[in-house]
């Protein structure tokens, strides 16, 4: 990693409330380019409003969020989506369109923004299909005909239909057998290494945080805490603590903690 | 990151070169594809990257396509893409997929098409009288305690499709039979014979406007509101959390909105009957001087005593057919948003068109036993 890494993602002093309930009271941190950034916190500790806030789907009550050097939070809706365009998104339940195909939903975006053939579109759609190791005729099938691990694979595909450079992913190994959360860590490395993709990911797998993250952000008490996992693991903050030395972290304190600098 | 340069691509269609420079981005498909095309009608002999940038996987990709499918390879002047490897690797590495086999469903003849049709049809049929086989059973149990019958649910669904139906059934029923009795003035009066407007709207209405035009509303609102619900819990497992506790479904979704839409029907066609005959009676005043207790005079001359009866029996067998078509639908919701619309859909137009052909059996049979 270069020793002054380029910020892709700077978060400055949100602020999020919902009525007088505060979510986030000044959170700032930056995600690096190349890096793969992982999100955690508590259930309703503002993990998704934090994710809606970066996407710009949200505008923060107080503070601004740059995305590779723009503030995104008082763009025009015109600007912001040509910024939408740059990264791609998937969701915890993969939010594929049901009544398409596996191959149209990965057309779906570039049919919006692009005016291509129907020829080079499925072309396209077969190249995307290969980059997240589905098999070319599962393209022509349903979601429903999918499994849990396809279904989160052609999630991703379509998230790379316009060659995002920032990858938003939301839970992407839960409902994932350990092997298949495993091969789906493996590709987001892949893709990030061959690709040069910036990852940010919200996780409750610790598995997966250990493998691929390379910082960590812990949203605790309205606001975060960022660092690499093995600096998060040693953090004396009693959430952080019940977090990843509970009866489900000890999977971390095996000592093969920092492994997540695979590139 | 070097800041971008603009793509352009350049044909020279006397050799046959395309010159490609700047950064490809995504962006620049649409552009990238247009100048393949032309480089291809020009004879695609040469391609020249020399000031080529940094291509997006997309771009890439195409252009390696175009590469492997020409039948002689171009020439190529100057870098590949750097993602060429990346894709090599993709294509021949160690996860390289087969490409998929044509698939053998476009071949498919008429004939073939023709029976796969029929065997739907026929699976559809099937599984409605399974349907109607389980609801007989359910019913069955259901009448032996009160529990299970479950009276709240169908006292809830008898309001929600009766009583909140009383506005729009009662304004159309009173329009209908304006209509009628405009229409009956106009015909009979040459005959001088406007009394009989009277007979016309009072007849018309109990025996078939009246129910008919009802259940007709209620198709369409509660048909499609029955199918939509059910559809949206399948899609959601509701059902098979429901069966997964060792509920019925039947016998709490199916049976209460069937047996609600049962009581509400009859219902409703009294009010649509006296909203009818009320509108008969204004406008006969209007437009042939009836005064109102003339008009109910010749009403009880004109009807017999089944009229009114041979109207309201129908309800009930209407009210049935609706619920059963519109839970029936419901439930064949499966995997996509897109079943849940053409179920509703199938659901309203099937339900009108039952109780039409119902109508028409009553009327038939009423003819033969001079009912």
């Amino acid at each position: 990693m270069p020793a002054t890494p380029e910020t892709i993602i700077a978060v400055r002093d949100v602020v999020n409330r919902f009525g007088t309930q505060t979510v986030h009271d000044g959170v700032s941190f930056d995600v690096h380019a190349g890096e793969v950034f992982g999100i955690v916190g508590g259930s309703g500790s503002g993990k998704s409003v934090l994710l809606k806030t970066m996407l710009g789907l949200r505008r923060p009550d107080q503070g601004t969020v740059e995305l590779e050097g723009r503030d995104i939070t008082r763009m025009s809706d015109s600007e912001l989506r040509d910024v939408k365009r740059r990264y791609g998104v998937t969701f915890q339940h993969g939010a594929l369109f049901t009544s398409l195909t596996v191959t149209e939903n990965i057309i779906l975006p570039m049919v919006e923004s692009l005016d291509l053939e129907e020829a080079t579109l499925q072309s396209l759609a077969e190249l995307r299909l290969r980059m997240v190791g589905l098999p070319v005729e599962a393209g022509a099938k349903f979601p429903a005909q999918l499994s849990g691990g396809m279904i989160k694979r052609a999630a991703l595909a379509r998230a790379l239909a316009l060659d995002p450079v920032l990858l938003f992913l939301d839970e992407p190994t839960a409902g994932l057998d350990p092997i298949a959360a495993t091969a789906f860590d493996d590709l987001v490395l892949y893709l990030r290494r061959t690709l040069g993709l910036t990852v940010v990911m919200v996780t409750h797998d610790l598995d997966t945080l250990a493998r691929t993250c390379d910082r960590v952000a812990v949203l605790v008490d309205r606001k975060v805490i960022v660092d690499t996992l093995d600096g998060i693991v040693r953090n004396e903050h009693p959430w952080i603590r019940e977090y990843f030395h509970g009866a489900r972290g000890r999977v971390i304190g095996h000592g093969d903690g920092g492994s997540a600098h695979g590139t | 990151m070097p800041s971008p340069a603009e793509f352009h691509a350049q044909v020279d269609a006397g050799d046959g070169n395309l010159r490609l420079a700047g950064d490809c981005r995504t962006t620049d498909l649409g552009a990238l594809e247009a100048s393949l095309r032309e480089w291809a009608r020009a004879g695609a002999r040469s391609i020249d990257l020399s000031s080529a940038g940094r291509f997006d996987i997309g771009p890439a990709w195409i252009l390696k396509r175009v590469f492997a499918d020409a039948v002689t390879a171009p020439q190529i002047q100057g870098p590949l893409p750097s993602h060429f490897t990346y894709l090599d690797e993709l294509l021949h590495g160690a996860a390289a997929q087969t490409p998929a086999a044509p698939s053998a469903e476009r071949d498919a003849t008429a004939l073939v098409r023709m029976g796969r049709a029929l065997e739907t049809r026929g699976e559809s049929w099937y599984e409605a009288l399974t349907y109607g086989g389980k609801l007989i059973t359910t019913a069955g149990t259901a009448w032996t305690s009160w529990k299970r019958l479950r009276i709240p649910s169908i006292v809830r669904h008898a309001y929600e499709t009766g009583y909140q139906a009383v506005p729009v059934v009662a304004v159309i029923a009173f329009l209908i039979s304006v209509i009628s009795a405009y229409i009956g003035a106009q015909q009979l009066r040459p005959y001088g014979g406007e009394i009989f407007t009277v007979d016309i709207v009072a007849i018309g209405v109990l025996r078939e406007l009246g129910v008919l035009l009802t259940a007709i509303m209620v198709a369409g609102r509660t048909g499609s509101a029955y199918a939509a619900e059910l559809g949206v819990m399948k899609l959601n497992d509701e059902v098979d959390a429901l069966e997964s506790m060792g509920i019925n479904p039947y016998e709490v979704l199916v049976l209460p909105r069937v047996l609600g839409l049962v009581i509400a029907l009859p219902l409703l066609t009294i009010v649509a009957d006296f909203m009818g005959l009320l509108g008969g009676a204004m406008l006969t005043r209007y437009l042939i001087d009836l005064p109102w207790p003339q008009f109910f005079t010749r009403l009880d001359e004109a009807i017999g005593p089944t009229t009114f009866w041979a109207g309201l029996v129908k309800a009930p067998v209407f009210g049935m057919l609706i619920g059963l078509t519109g839970t029936l639908r419901g439930l064949q919701v499966r995997d996509s948003s897109r079943e849940l619309g053409r179920l509703t859909t199938v659901a309203v137009v099937q339900s009108i068109f039952l109780v039409i052909f119902a109508d028409a059996m009553f009327a038939i049979f009423f003819l033969e036993i001079d009912f």
